[in-house]
């Protein structure tokens, strides 16, 4: 196994995790854990894909994961706000009982 | 693989596992930071030492943080009694070891990635910086306009509601406190007005 195949399997174990967390947990805060989670896999896997590649010195996997990593934050930041706001209108922060857009 | 790659994985893997997997919130944010920290390690042995502390700084510093703070506010630091997952759990486990079969599987059997191993590439702060400002001015603008947006965006999402601006939020929100000792229809309609759809 090469070292790239390495890489490319801890992430694709990662997203797994992640993906895993973010459907079966019932808490707001951890499905969106799960999502930081995924968000952390894609950028293992641009980090592995620059460091193993062609053309490292083009620094295209650097650029996108440092970007990748403000778009996360910024992803962070709104979606705890919303679940504040939701645990200050419903009084839980439990997904299944958060139903009144259901149909 | 060095053997350094090898602990700093299962160490990475294991506080995930423990982040989705704990019942008390506050032990899974603390899971949560060691995940982080390990893969900012796992940067730094793939030498991209900025991206590395980049990650230090903004997740384990600052989205950990975040995230402890929104389970203290929300009041769900101590362990529920009933259960953590949601009923259908189990699909959702299966979903997921299947996507994670086919990516391995794809990973292990692929004659696209490329086989030999290069030297490791020069990624000083000077090159990301000279890209930043020259190749990419244009992204790094955008996002600095994406983050003011987002915060601004926060904090309004987040502000404490004025009860008396009227919104059906706040009074439906009251309505459900009273609809549990009454019954529904006398609690919908004692505020005086017509909440109710």
């Amino acid at each position: 196994m090469t070292p790239l195949q390495g890489c490319l399997l801890v992430s694709a174990l990662l997203f797994a995790i992640g993906f895993a967390g973010a459907v079966t947990r019932r808490h707001a805060i951890l499905a969106l854990v799960g999502i930081e989670l995924m968000l952390n896999a894609a950028n293992l896997n641009f980090i592995a894909f620059w460091r193993y590649g062609a053309h490292p010195e083009a620094l295209t996997g650097v650029m996108f994961v440092i970007f990748s990593i403000a778009i996360a934050a910024a992803e962070a930041a709104v979606g705890l706000a919303l679940i504040i706001a939701i645990y200050r209108h419903y009084k839980t922060s439990n997904l299944d009982e958060v139903k009144e857009l259901k149909g | 693989m060095s053997p350094a790659f090898i602990i700093i994985a299962f160490v990475t893997l294991f506080a995930a596992a423990a982040a989705m997997g704990l019942r008390n919130l506050v032990h899974c944010a603390l899971a949560l930071v060691v995940t982080f920290a390990g893969i900012a390690a796992l940067y730094l042995q793939l030498d991209a030492q900025f991206v590395g502390f980049a990650q230090i700084l903004v997740y384990v510093g600052a989205v950990a943080i975040l995230i402890v703070f929104a389970i203290l506010l929300t009041r769900s630091g101590d362990t529920p009694n009933q259960a953590v997952l949601a009923p259908g759990w189990f699909y959702g486990i299966a979903v997921s070891a299947v996507v994670f079969t086919m990516l391995g599987w794809a990973v292990l059997n692929s004659s696209a990635l490329p086989k030999q191993i290069p030297s490791a590439p020069e990624a000083t702060v000077k090159n990301i910086g000279d890209a930043l400002m020259t190749k990419y001015v244009l992204p790094l603008e955008v996002i600095g306009l994406l983050l003011t947006a987002a915060m601004i965006g926060a904090v309004i999402i987040a502000l404490k509601e004025n009860p008396k601006s009227g919104s059906s939020r706040g009074n439906d929100a009251q309505s459900k406190k009273t609809e549990k000792s009454e019954p529904p229809h006398v609690g919908c309609y004692e505020s005086g007005k017509e909440i109710c759809p």
